[in-house]
Formats: C-alpha cells, structure tokens, sequence
C-alpha cells in the first residue's frame, strides 16, 4: 500500500505528513482559514484518511498564500506550504477543477509571462488577467489607471536579454 | 563596500518608489550597487505553487550564476525575490541530487560562494547604526510608525536566516536610528494576502483592514515595510475612508537623510503621503 494519497504527497513534498499530531498550530496560526473549507490541519487529516477528492477538488490549496507561518510553528517541523504546492500539483495533473480558478488562472499567466519575457509584465499580466478571469471586469480599474498614470505599469516590456535563457529553463525543467 | 544588486520586476514597476530609494540611500551612504547583468524574475510564488519543483529552483539559481561569476554577495530588495533566491541556494546547498539537477538544467557549477541578503540586512551588518545616524540631516522626529515585515523575509527562519521570526527587530532599529517613532505592535510578520489579491481581493481587504486597524491602535499614523507586494496590497486594500500610507523604509531613510530625490517618490504612492508628512513637519 504504498500509492495511497498520504504517501504520494509525502514523496512530492518531501515532507513527513505523518509525524502530524493534530495541535492545530498550523491552523491557529493561518492568515487564510476563516475563508477555507478545512484549513491545513484537517486537510492533513484527510491525506491520512485517503480522501483524495475532497482534497483535490477543495479551495484550500487553492487559497493557501504561502506564508510559511504553519511551516514555521509546527511542531513536528511539517512544511505545510510544500504539502500545499504538492496538492496543487496534483490536483493540475490529475485534472481536477481548480477549486478557486481565477487563482489557478493568475499563477499560469503570471508564468507564461515569465516563460516568454524572461521578466514579469504587469500590463500583460493584468489585462489577460481581467479578460479570463471571472473577477468582474470593472473591479480594480481606478487602482489599475492610478498605477498606470504614475508609471508604475509600463505598457511595453522591459527587454532584459535574459527571454532565450529563461526560455531554455522552462524547456530543460520539464 | 560593492554588492550585486537583484532589483526583482516590482522593482521596474508596481515598487518603483522600492527600486528608486534603495539605489539612492544605498548610493549617499558609499555602498555600492550593481545591477545583476541580464537578470531574470524568481519565478515569484507562481512556479512554486504549481508545484513545478525544478523551475522554482532553476529561475532564481540563474541568477545566483550570474552573481558567482560577478564574484559579490547578492542583495536584493524584495522579499519574495530574497525568498526565492535564498531558498534556491538552500536547497542548492543542503540536497546534492537536487543540486546536480538544477545545475544541469541552468548551465552552471553552484560554488556557493555568494551570500543572498535582503536590503535590511545590509543596511543593519555592513553599514550599522552609527553611521546611519551620522547621515541623519532630518530627524523624523514625530512621525509614528509601525514596521510591518510580511512573511518571507523572515520564514521560514531555517532558509532566511534573518532577524527573529516572531518579533523582528532591524528595521525598528533603523528607523529609530533616524529619529522615527516607532511603536510596538504584534502584527509585524502577519499575512496581508500576497498574490490573492487579484482573485480574492475580498480576502486580502480583510487582512489589510485589520492589520492598519492594528497599526491605528498602536498609535501609528503610517506603516514601514520592505516588500513591494505588502506596500501594494495594504495602500490598494484599506476599505476604511481614512486612508494610511504606508512607506518603504529605504524612503524613511531617504527623507531622514534629506535626499532632495524624495518628493518624486512620495507622487508614486497610491496614498499620498505628504499630508501627514506636512503634519509632522517634514514636507512642504
């Protein structure tokens, strides 16, 4: 029994799920659980108890903002944020939905920017952002043209001479 | 004293006032900043949080190449980057199958001979206090502030190594050593949302509100920070009608030191600082 859903995500995460013993640190301590369904000490839970599609289909790995306050209050020195990347990665893999798209969404434009600039680009990034997101298109918009008009969203790219890299990077790392 | 400088994106762009302050205080105190040469983004928490393990690693290890070659420590002003780049070369340090990995996917024999540092702590261990205070042509004598980390400068601690976790001390240090008030408060390294911004704006208003809720009760009129992403996030996400501006500290200290470049910060903000400056005495 060595394919269950706690091992796997023990062998991507590198992490020792099973030394958890359930203080509720990591949860206590989580900026983000008033808006999520579990938080991180019960989705552990569930790793254990193979509930896969719970955890695979649930906001929370989704929400999670990588704060690193779980990781560094566990007792048992458990990087919940490394869990977190690894469910997500799953979850992407295995084709599950997103179980918070527009932050799904935001991550894979933000790195296929990077992939073909080498840099971020926020007026890139943020336009397709508004287009495909379900963030209704108005919000934001007097913050977006403030930022615009103080020069702080440059209209064309910066051009690094580090795209062919980067590029490279992308390709090797697959 | 020379560094290799990693200004990050944010630094080009949504922290531009970030980039601009920290050349200029680095600059009026001799500490000499050179832009890392074809420098490329971190991957931010993008690639990480797509689990792509060996991306996340290979984008910041590119720029620790270019460091090594250039042969300086490695400062950089974001804390997400310094996150990034510092726990690259963690891991780089610590896992040698990792290291062959991400070596052979950049191109590059890691040395680690370059230490990666944040802005604060260069400012703290090579230049110090003394000489900071010595700069002082304007004591920000009166202005109440708060200093606010966020997370990744300071977690997690075993990959950052800087300053205390929980009650971080450096940037209080260097403000007060400016003449800034600074008060105490419990709030310093809380989340103000990061990149939930833009989907879950909602979420990131309710941090950012009770964290200057928090700040107002300490008896600040302003937050310190030094990350482009929380400076952002909490001047965009204050639901409250009174706004508080929140300044990157390298500005604080360009002000104390009396740059003249300091008013074509102040018109980057999405807060205007420059009333409760005028307040306070220290702008027209």
């Amino acid at each position: 029994m060595t394919n269950n859903m706690i091992s796997e995500a023990m062998r991507l995460s590198g992490q020792e799920i099973e030394l958890c013993y359930h203080c509720h640190k990591c949860a206590a301590g989580c900026p983000i659980v008033d808006a999520m369904e579990y938080g991180p000490d019960r989705l552990l839970r569930m790793l254990a108890l193979d509930q896969r599609d719970a955890v695979l289909r649930s906001r929370d790995i989704w929400l999670c903002a990588g704060c690193y306050t779980c990781a560094t209050r566990c007792p048992n020195d458990i990087d919940i944020s490394a869990v977190m990347d690894a469910l997500r990665q799953l979850a992407v893999t295995e084709g599950y939905p997103a179980g918070e798209r527009d932050a799904l969404l935001f991550h894979k434009l933000f790195l296929g920017v990077v992939q073909r600039l080498g840099r971020s680009h926020e007026a890139a990034m943020l336009g397709l952002f508004k287009i495909l997101s379900r963030v209704p298109i108005y919000r934001d918009l007097g913050s977006g043209v403030a930022l615009i008009r103080r020069g702080k969203v440059p209209i064309l790219p910066e051009k690094s001479g580090a795209a062919p890299e980067v590029q490279q990077i992308f390709r090797r790392s697959k | 004293m020379s560094y290799s400088f990693y200004p990050g994106c944010s630094a080009h762009s949504t922290g531009l006032e970030y980039g601009l302050s920290t050349l200029a205080t680095f600059q009026h105190l001799g500490l000499e900043l050179e832009e890392l040469d074809k420098w490329n983004c971190c991957g931010a928490s993008s690639a990480h949080a797509l689990g792509h393990h060996i991306l996340s690693l290979a984008l910041p290890a590119r720029n620790l190449a270019i460091a090594q070659e250039a042969g300086r420590d490695l400062v950089t002003a974001c804390a997400a980057c310094f996150s990034r780049l510092k726990g690259a070369d963690h891991t780089l340090r610590n896992d040698p199958e990792v290291r062959d990995e991400v070596e052979s996917v950049v191109g590059f024999n890691f040395t680690g001979e370059v230490t990666v540092r944040p802005v604060l702590a260069v400012l703290y261990e090579d230049c110090g206090l003394e000489k900071i205070t010595a700069h002082v042509q304007r004591p920000l004598t009166g202005l109440k502030v708060v200093t606010y980390y966020g997370c990744l400068l300071v977690r997690p601690p075993e990959v950052t190594q800087f300053d205390d976790p929980d009650d971080p001390q450096v940037m209080t240090e260097l403000l007060r050593a400016v003449g800034a008030e600074v008060k105490p408060w419990s709030y310093a390294t809380d989340c103000c949302g990061a990149g939930l911004s833009l989907s879950r704006s909602d979420i990131v208003y309710s941090l950012v509100d009770r964290l200057t809720e928090r700040a107002r009760e300490a008896g600040a009129h302003a937050m310190a920070t030094a990350c482009p992403l929380c400076q952002l996030n909490l001047e965009m996400r204050q639901s409250s009608k009174s706004k508080m501006p929140v300044f990157f500290f390298t500005e604080l200290l360009g002000l104390a030191f009396g740059l003249s470049e300091v008013k074509n910060w102040w018109t980057k903000h999405l807060i205007d600082p420059r009333p409760l400056l005028r307040s306070v005495g220290l702008a027209k």
